[in-house]
């Protein structure tokens, strides 16, 4: 991986995943580690919010679950991870077990099952979503089988399944709570920063934006206001 | 990894049930229980987010009697304790959840929690 940030803290030990886990498992590529390049950025930020309740919705490999694991004091949140694909939260708990990160994983599509709950409890929500644009078919078939073709088929504009969460994350955050989004140019994240604003008084800055391959990856972050205190 | 923790924040989301969905009951459990850390600031921190009367039962039914049925009003080290290892180390290897409500089954198999429904039940 090459990276503009020198990581102070290491990538995590993936070491016990294998060939045969990665066919079924999104296995971590520069969309991932953009996405840790973006945490470890605002990590004193992170920390200053003294998070309680973490969720990352796709947790794949478990890799960024269990890097803000190590990014913030251990044991001080519960970190929460869904995946639609069986193979993704078996992978993810073996990663958290691997880097002593304790990481919940429920295989569960967006925040389907927590969403009752959770109501304005989520201080750090992180998705690297499907963002590839394909068909619409294609990215229904994907969900369906819930298989690899899940990591990546977004269908239109590479922002189906994305636009779903989109709607429910003024409802998730805690006040002062943040969601990290990761996508590519062709989903138009402009157009979703405007619609986040506009829709929903959700404020948004961009962290980090790579060239990676072919992909021009961007990491964006939308903050919900802080209580009057 | 289901701990009385998660457990506490799921919720049936199958189509048409939106009340009464909550707790999910505990069936044939099997049971570990692993230390973690004590963290009493984590602690009094979730505690407000926790449904408590949820917490007891669903303790109860996996035959952890040890916390009270009414939450203290003086949050001492020693329910602290108690609240740790009910939330943090039990936890529920194999058996199901099902809906109080639709009687809907979400299975549970090596500590994971299969919350999908089938794409007639989403709501
Ligand atoms: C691009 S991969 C990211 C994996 C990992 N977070 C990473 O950064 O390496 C997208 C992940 O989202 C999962 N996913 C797809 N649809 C989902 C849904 N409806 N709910 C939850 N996860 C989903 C996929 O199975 C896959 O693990
Ligand atoms: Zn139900």
């Amino acid at each position: 991986m090459a990276s503009i940030f020198e990581p102070s803290l290491p990538t995590p030990d993936l070491s016990h995943l294998t060939r045969a886990d990665y066919e079924h498992v999104y296995e971590p590529a520069e969309d991932t580690f953009l996405l840790l390049d973006a945490l470890e950025k605002d990590a004193q930020e992170l920390r200053q919010l003294k998070p309680q309740v973490c969720l990352e919705i796709g947790s794949g490999s478990g890799c960024v679950s269990s890097f803000l694991g190590a990014l913030l004091p251990s044991s001080s949140a519960l970190y929460l991870c869904t995946d639609i694909n069986q193979h993704a939260c078996r992978c993810t708990k073996a990663t958290g077990s691997q880097n002593k990160v304790t990481l919940e994983p429920i295989i569960a599509s967006l925040a389907s099952p927590l969403q009752h709950r959770l109501a304005n409890q989520i201080d750090i929500l992180v998705f690297n979503p499907p963002y590839v644009p394909t068909t619409s078919d294609e990215a229904d078939a994907a969900q369906v089988t819930s298989g690899i073709s899940g990591a990546w088929a977004g269908g239109k504009s590479g922002m189906e399944l994305t636009n779903i969460l989109l709607s429910s994350v003024p409802k998730l955050l805690s006040p002062g709570g943040r969601f990290y989004l990761v996508g590519v140019v062709q989903n138009g994240v402009e157009e979703i920063r405007q619609r986040m604003r506009q829709a929903h008084g959700l404020d948004s800055e961009i962290v980090l934006e790579r060239r990676a391959g072919r992909e021009r990856l961007w990491v964006v972050k939308f903050f919900k206001a802080a209580a009057p205190s | 990894m289901v701990r009385l923790i998660t457990h506490n924040l799921l919720a049936c989301h199958a189509k048409g049930c939106n009340a009464n969905n909550f707790p999910l009951q505990f069936k044939d459990v099997e049971i570990e229980i692993r230390e973690a850390e004590f963290n009493p600031d984590f602690l009094r921190g979730f505690l407000p987010k926790i449904e408590w009367k949820a917490l007891v039962d669903s303790a109860r039914q996996i035959g952890d009697t040890s916390l009270p049925a009414e939450q203290p009003e003086m949050v001492d080290d020693d329910f602290l304790k108690s609240l740790h290892h009910v939330l943090l180390e039990l936890h529920i290897e194999e058996g199901s959840m099902t809906c109080p409500n639709c009687s809907h089954v979400y299975p549970i198999s090596n500590g994971i929690p299969n919350m999908l429904l089938a794409e007639h039940e989403i709501a």
